[in-house]
């Protein structure tokens, strides 16, 4: 068995072994006419049934209340009860729900200004104006319940996923086999589509807000842990020692020193648990959890251009100022008071917040109570500002909004229906459909499925070598056994067709940007940015242009991967060492061959990552892009929404499961052993 | 626990780091070398080191980078666990102590400094300085003032609320120093306490160090791999190469007489006269008369009146003015002139 592994380790045996095997595969697929079915696809009567063994043991698991079983189910159930009740109290503060505690909503205004004040201390002005931007957005264009409907399970969420994230994260760095035990799993929820996810939230937990939280929480539970681990090992040694040599005892040192050492990356963990929350709490619409997202799902199913796009800057606005809020958190370092500082300026802020929030409040009180100002909004000449603004200080009612939806749609409309517009529109969805979808889809539903596998295995194998190889092998032929191969099929040609064209549009740009240090800098700003949305609103843009049809969920898919692309080759090519490049220069090189001679091979592992990630959104990307209509894996899993199918859930979920770390791991180990070989570390 | 007893006692010490390293030690063969341990899958950090400090003296260890010094110094403290052999710390074997009483030891007998400060970034000044106190769970107002008064010590009075990123390197050893004096320790370590610091810096820093000693007077180990600085500031000098101690004595002596070849070596560039003291030459046996020179003073110091002095034998007397032998002018200026054996 050793021996056997080392043939195929052996660096000199790879490009020998990897014809041998992408020959057989072209051989296969060109006799695919006389070939024995069960090599094309495998035959029904082979498949295992999955989908029950998965249902019988998820069922034991369960338990059942009907006959009075026990099984997790009863713990969960208790707990949707607390749950629900924290759900509530928030749901009472922002919104005004009817639970306990029974006070009144807090104005929009208050809240407003008190977390622009905190804006204010954490990035200064412009921060501040970010977040008043945002606030007065949401309240006067009339969504301000739909977005506390939704900060309202964030605001539950986030701090849950952070607290849980942050013990698993301390636990798997004290404990080498938690560690090893929750990496791989780690990998697996990464690539999870989300459906797989709000599956098990619902049947566990009560439809609604509750099961949204649990999927929320789950779904931003890795980067946390991640992050707490990473934080806590980069602790410098010396400063452990330091509190040892202080006499600390074992909970002194996690207390007092690891945990603030380790500070920066706990909190770029709470950032991505926030994130990761927003982009989840979204999609968590198709479990019937109302707010932003459910509306935005209903908007853009009837076609209205101007709500939907309202709402998508609604969600965008959000996303920004929750990134930015907690970013600046994370870079924010405390700064000292001189001695004899007063009280007041050291608390100044907080004060400041505190007391801008009460003279708000009661600006509302007493504002809130008069009649509702008759409003003409349009045309503007007509609009008294500080007469409105009292007017609304308190609530936006449904016929004081700003919203300009109706204006907003038919502008759109005119716009797209412009012939210029349309002409190009129209040529791009010909294009791509005739000449990109259609043939490439036709050739990977041609190829029989022996064929496929030994194809993807050579690769990989290549790529990454031994174990990426042997892994392509094992987890494509799990695919094949779960039976869905056409639709797996198809959605592997939605992520490859998307990710490509990506790299075709991207990396130029990217090169381009990298040339000057000033641009590069901008073009990563956009990217961070952008990646801040959270991805459900990328299907907006590409309905907008292209309507409901199989050229939009490759858009979709392609915008939403750029990022990542673009990112990477920038950030790959500035990392390349500033003497090679002067080196280039000095040996006379023009600026096409320091590309193509020194740059580019020195970035490619940094871009391969960046590919990497790329795949791995794209697979994100293309089961959200289900919400448009396809017919691949993700449309399938919809289906399982509707009732309790687990097992055919998980079928078609580990499906796309296993594709994705198939590529994650080979490209990973490309890149990897690539570094290794340049010496950069 | 008589006085003159050793305050830090290390017997055949071993720290080998490796797989399972107690069962290797135990079944070592005799006069194993460090390139054969290695061989063997195993790092020696510390190979069989047995040294004394004493009350009040200033034991530095030198060496180059990987010569294990760090790694010994941490043996001291129990910061890492040894392989074999024992430390005693005022005829306490520390291996055998509890966590709770090790944690005890440090909290009241031990002081360190670390080569990058170690500081903890999110504590202001005072409160990096008062962390001892506070693990050992003194009440607020007592560290702070006890805080202050190290603080005030080191020099760093009116920077008590800053950050330590608002310092500057210098400074924020002081206040590394002054943590590790807060609570008053018998012992203090330090381990390339001015290595991260610019030249000047570093000199200054050493000025200051002194000053502290003089007025503390604590069991110091200093760890160097800078021989001026060792050569400034030693009581002895231990050399460490490969994890062994190479040579351990006094300034002149290792100066003088190098053990080895390798210590040989790296005495080799040093001004012997700035090092080597009129003491060190003093022969008991030669009974020479007229005006002495003191015993302390270096062959540098005393280079112009050994040109001016004719006398081929030069009494030596010791700081009370007693006698202690005579030095041969001609070893002297030998020593002067750099071509001393």
């Amino acid at each position: 068995m050793n021996s056997f592994r080392s043939y195929f380790e052996n660096p000199r045996n790879i490009p020998r072994v990897f014809w041998v095997l992408f020959g057989l595969a072209v051989l296969l697929t060109i006799l695919r006419p006389v070939l024995p079915a069960g090599l094309v696809r495998i035959p029904e009567a082979l498949l295992a049934p999955w989908r029950d063994w998965i249902d019988v043991a998820f069922n034991f698991i369960r338990g059942d209340m009907e006959s009075g079983r026990f099984g997790l189910i009863y713990i969960t159930r208790a707990l949707t009860g607390v749950l629900e009740f924290v759900l509530n109290a928030v749901a009472n503060v922002l919104y005004g729900k009817r639970r306990w505690p029974n006070i009144e909503q807090i104005p929009w205004s208050v809240l407003g200004i008190g977390i622009t004040v905190m804006a204010y201390y954490l990035g200064g002005w412009r921060l501040a104006l970010l977040s008043a931007i945002t606030f007065l957005w949401t309240a006067l264009v009339g969504q301000w319940k739909l977005a506390m409907e939704t900060m309202n399970v964030i605001l539950v969420a986030a701090p849950m996923g952070f607290i849980i994230g942050g013990l698993l994260g301390i636990w798997s760095w004290k404990s080498k086999r938690v560690e090893e035990t929750i990496k791989p799993l780690l990998l697996v929820m990464q690539v999870l589509p989300f459906f797989s996810y709000l599956l098990p939230a619902v049947i566990f937990f009560k439809v609604g807000p509750t099961a949204a939280t649990v999927a929320t929480i789950a779904y931003s539970l890795p980067p946390m842990i991640l992050m707490t681990t990473i934080g806590l090992k980069k602790v410098s040694p010396e400063v452990v020692e330091a509190g040892k040599m202080a006499g600390c005892t074992r909970w002194q040192m996690l207390r007092y020193v690891y945990l603030p050492s380790a500070r920066t990356e706990i909190l770029v963990g709470l950032n991505q648990v926030i994130m990761l929350c927003l982009a989840m709490v979204v999609l968590t619409a198709a479990i019937g959890m109302p707010g932003l997202g459910a509306k935005l799902l209903a908007m853009m199913g009837s076609f209205k251009l101007g709500r939907s796009f309202e709402i998508g800057v609604t969600i965008v606005l959000l996303a920004v100022t929750l990134d930015r809020m907690s970013k600046a958190w994370v870079t924010k370092q405390p700064e000292h008071f001189e001695k004899g500082t007063p009280w007041w300026k050291r608390h100044f802020y907080f004060l400041l917040a505190v007391g801008a929030m009460l003279v708000t409040y009661a600006l509302a009180q007493l504002f809130g109570s008069m009649k509702p100002v008759e409003l003409t909004l349009w045309p503007i000449s007509e609009f008294n500002l500080p007469q409105y603004m009292a007017g609304v200080v308190d609530e936006v009612h449904r016929n004081e909004s700003l919203s300009q939806s109706k204006p907003i749609d038919k502008a759109m409309r005119s716009f797209l229906s412009w012939d210029g517009v349309t002409a190009v529109t129209t040529s791009i969805r010909y294009f791509v459909n005739v000449y990109i979808l259609v043939p490439t889809e036709k050739a990977l539903l041609y190829i029989p499925t022996s064929a496929f596998i030994l194809g993807v295995t050579a690769i990989c194998y290549r790529l990454g070598g031994y174990i990426p190889g042997l892994l392509a092998f094992i987890f494509f032929c799990i695919v094949a056994q779960f039976g869905y191969w056409d639709r797996a099929m198809l959605t592997l040609h939605s992520v490859f067709t998307a990710t490509a064209i990506a790299f075709i549009i991207g990396s130029p740009m990217a090169i381009i940007a990298a040339r000057k240090e000033k641009w590069a800098n901008r073009m990563i700003v956009v990217c961070d940015t952008l990646q801040t949305f959270p991805s459900y609103v990328y299907l907006l843009p590409a309905v907008m242009l292209f309507g409901i049809s199989p050229v939009t969920v490759i858009i979709s898919i392609l915008i939403y991967t750029m990022v990542p692309v673009i990112r990477y080759t920038i950030e790959g090519l500035r990392g390349v060492p500033p003497e090679l490049t002067e080196a280039a220069d000095m040996s006379g090189a023009t600026r096409w061959q320091k590309l193509f001679k020194v740059q580019l091979p020195l970035a490619m592992p940094t871009i391969a990552v960046g590919l990497n990630q790329a795949l791995v959104f794209a697979f994100f990307m293309v089961i959200i892009a289900e919400f448009i209509g396809t017919r691949d894996l993700g449309q399938e899993m919809r289906k399982t929404l509707a009732g309790t199918h687990l097992g055919w859930n998980f079928v078609l979920g580990f499906s796309v499961v296993f594709m994705a770390l198939t590529f994650d791991t080979a490209i990973n180990a490309w890149a990897e052993k690539r570094r290794k070989l340049l010496g950069l570390s | 626990m008589s006085d003159n007893a050793p305050v830090i006692s290390a017997k055949n010490v071993w720290k080998l780091f490796g797989a399972e390293p107690e069962k290797y030690l135990a079944n070592m063969p005799e006069g194993h070398g460090f390139d054969d341990i290695r061989a063997d899958g195993y790092i020696a950090g510390v190979k069989d080191v047995s040294i004394d400090v004493n009350r009040g003296e200033m034991l530095v260890i030198m060496g180059l980078s990987g010569s294990g010094k760090s790694t010994l110094v941490r043996c001291f403290s129990r910061l890492h666990e040894i392989t074999g052999g024992t430390i005693e710390i005022d005829g306490q074997d520390i291996m055998a102590l509890s966590d709770k009483d090790l944690i005890d030891l440090r909290r009241s007998k031990m002081g360190m400094v670390f080569q990058s400060f170690g500081l903890l970034p999110h504590r202001t000044v005072l409160e990096n300085v008062a962390f001892p106190l506070e693990m050992r769970g003194q009440d607020g107002h007592s560290r702070r003032e006890r805080a202050l008064e190290v603080i005030k010590l080191v020099g760093l009075e009116g920077r008590e609320e800053y950050f330590p990123r608002e310092l500057s390197g210098g400074q924020q050893q002081r206040v590394g120093i002054a943590r590790s004096l807060a609570i008053e320790p018998d012992i203090w370590f330090l381990d390339e306490p001015f290595s991260a610091l610019d030249p000047l810096i570093r000199r200054e820093m050493q000025d200051e160090f002194l000053r502290l000693q003089d007025m503390l007077g604590k069991t110091i180990v200093f760890i160097t791999h800078d021989f001026d600085e060792a050569l400034r500031l030693a009581d002895r000098i231990a050399i460490m190469k490969d994890g062994a101690v190479e040579q351990c004595d006094t300034p002149d002596q290792i100066v003088l007489n190098p053990a080895t070849e390798y210590v040989r070596k790296f005495t080799e560039e040093i001004d012997k006269a700035r090092v080597v003291t009129a003491g060190a030459l003093a022969d008991a046996s030669i009974t020479a008369k007229g005006a002495t020179v003191p015993a302390q003073a270096t062959i540098k110091e005393l280079a112009a009146s050994l040109v001016a002095d004719k006398r081929a034998e030069i009494p030596v007397a010791a700081v009370d003015g007693t006698v202690v032998g005579g030095m041969k002018r001609q070893a002297a200026l030998a020593v002067l002139l750099g071509d001393a054996a």
